[in-house]
């Protein structure tokens, strides 16, 4: 094995009865590598988390973590792991300190021992240390559940969709916060449903259905989209959406925001020729313009690849 | 005519306030997005509109109805789904139909009628007899509000319906809403992405229990000098 592989699966198997959940998935990553899994609910990112993390153990293939096997070796792996699980699991009725003070004696070691490194996201809730975990806000149980799984000082992170149900604010806070800790050279393997997360990440899984559709930094998932990409906005941005997807050369067609996300089966189609289609069919204020795909397109379009839902 | 009327609405938890004077009205047949930070205040007022909790002080009215007096009328001409909130797993689409709609009250034929035009719009029909829990999570989403909406209320309660569906179940759910609000029924819609912001009518985003900001996606933009709701959004909540 290699020394700064940290997580390697091979063949990766894992069902419920008659359902797939992971369908034979293979990756690796790197030791001290920020990695995201996006995708949406259903796409087997739990059950991905709960093998790696050894409470789960899978159909077929084969998963180390640094080297350890994570159905043979479970009791030495679980040592060196910190799990954020996607439902707040700490002790509801214990306070703020008691919680962290349990799972620091969990492992042996004690707050103080380990202060240093769960200081910058400690002290937002430090102020509030002799609440009832139970009581305290969203944002403030997900700083207190990052400090739990930081205390014993473990080599690899893993978080199942911290950010889920969480506003754009204490988003972006918490990514600040994995960005800080990613420079202490900790392993970061985390989940997420939303795709803006994706760029926050050195490189990412894209999961659909139980399977990997891509596997690269964000800039290089970008960059393979494959295709020009417009977006257009008009003064009735319904009937926009309606009439580019008749449209003769349209492949996509995808409300974002304020605007509609196009793309074509045809290279050789100029904007003139879709803004010529649009304005005869009656569209004013029409405006188009070349973006770059973030990686929401890409993941889209690797959907709408995988199942015909394209017009090609 | 306004399907929501809310004045001076203030609600308290002990010395907490949760609600601290909201003023504001939601159009019949709009798409209103109610946008806010956790622990803004936003649920807190959800219920009150619902009929499930009842003001510290302050006039509220939903759909003509008394929030204080009338939440049995009220209850009868809402919709309300959210992510949590869904459907029984371990019943069929058709039967979950016929509970909700026997819940609210309608006539057997009026339900059958109902499932057979929802299930239709959503080119689900095939599917009815399927139980529910086998069925996809975007698929379960979308049964979830025709479901919500079987009764025909005046306005229909949408807690972050899109929450963990793919982006491209989450685009099909919206074009549905619009179909909806097209028929004539208000959208009332809390969401934590910032670009469905975008396809509602208006938006109020909240912040420490007040309402900060109250307008159309483009008058917010223009006047926050924001590309986007997210930045609108980030420098309201960030002060």
């Amino acid at each position: 094995m290699s020394p700064s592989i940290s997580i390697k699966a091979v063949n990766i198997t894992k069902r419920y009865g008659d359902k797939t959940a992971l369908d034979d998935i293979s990756f690796e990553v790197n030791r001290g590598e920020l990695f995201g899994f996006i995708g949406p609910d259903g796409a087997g990112k739990t059950s991905l988390f709960r093998l790696i993390t050894s409470l789960l153990i899978p159909d077929g293939g084969t998963l180390t973590v640094d080297g350890l096997d994570t159905v043979k070796d479970y009791t030495k792996l679980r040592k060196i792991l910190g799990y954020m699980p996607g439902r707040f699991s700490l002790y509801q009725d214990l306070t703020v300190e008691e919680n962290l003070r349990f799972f620091a004696g969990i492992f042996k070691t004690t707050l103080e021992a380990n202060y240093d490194l769960v200081k910058d996201i400690y002290s937002h809730i430090e102020p509030f240390k002799t609440r009832k975990a139970g009581k305290l806000s969203g944002g403030m149980k997900q700083k207190l559940a990052l400090s739990c799984a930081l205390i014993h000082k473990p080599e690899i992170l893993v978080l199942d969709e911290p950010t889920t149900g969480v506003d754009a604010v204490s988003r972006i806070e918490f990514w600040e916060m994995l960005n800080k800790l990613r420079q202490s050279g900790i392993t970061i393997i985390v989940s997420t449903p939303y795709m803006d997360e994706a760029s926050r990440c050195d490189r990412v899984a894209l999961i659909q259905g139980g399977k990997i559709m891509s596997i690269d930094t964000p800039e290089a998932i970008r960059n393979n989209f494959g295709r020009d990409l417009w977006a257009l906005k008009a003064d009735d941005i319904y009937r926009l959406l309606v009439d580019l997807r008749r449209f003769e050369s349209t492949w996509t067609a995808f409300p974002f925001g304020e605007h509609i996300h196009l793309s074509l089966s045809d290279k050789s189609i100029k904007p003139a020729e879709i803004a010529l289609y649009l304005e005869a069919l009656g569209h004013s204020n029409v405006h188009i313009s070349k973006i770059e795909p973030s990686i929401e397109d890409c993941f889209m379009e690797m959907m709408s690849v995988g199942s015909g839902t394209g017009e090609e | 005519m306004k399907i929501i009327e809310v004045e001076n609405l203030v609600k308290k938890f002990g010395n907490f306030v949760a609600n601290d004077h909201l003023t504001f009205s939601v159009d019949e047949g709009e798409i209103y997005g109610f946008l806010g930070a956790n622990g803004a205040g936003k649920t807190t007022a959800m219920k009150i509109l619902c009929g499930l909790s009842a003001p510290t002080s302050g006039k509220v009215l939903v759909a003509g109805y008394d929030v204080y007096t009338q939440t049995e009328m009220i209850k009868k001409r809402i919709g309300y789904m959210s992510q949590r909130f869904s459907l029984f797993e371990d019943l069929s689409v058709w039967e979950n139909f016929q509970f909700f709609g026997g819940i609210y009250g309608l006539p057997a034929a009026k339900i059958r009628e109902r499932t057979t035009e929802l299930l239709g719009r959503l080119g689900l029909e095939s599917e009815k007899n399927q139980i529910l829990g086998s069925l996809p999570l975007g698929w379960k989403q979308k049964l979830a509000f025709s479901v919500a909406i079987i009764h025909q209320p005046s306005i229909v309660f949408l807690d972050e319906p899109t929450g963990g569906v793919d982006p491209i179940t989450r685009r099909q759910f919206w074009e549905i809403i619009y179909e909806t609000a097209n028929q004539g029924i208000t959208v009332f819609v809390t969401t934590h992405y910032m670009d469905e912001a975008e396809y509602c009518r208006r938006v109020s985003i909240m912040a420490d229990g007040k309402i900060v900001a109250l307008d159309t996606p483009a008058n917010l933009k223009a006047k926050y000098q924001a590309a986007n709701i997210e930045e609108v959004f980030l420098k309201i909540a960030r002060g």
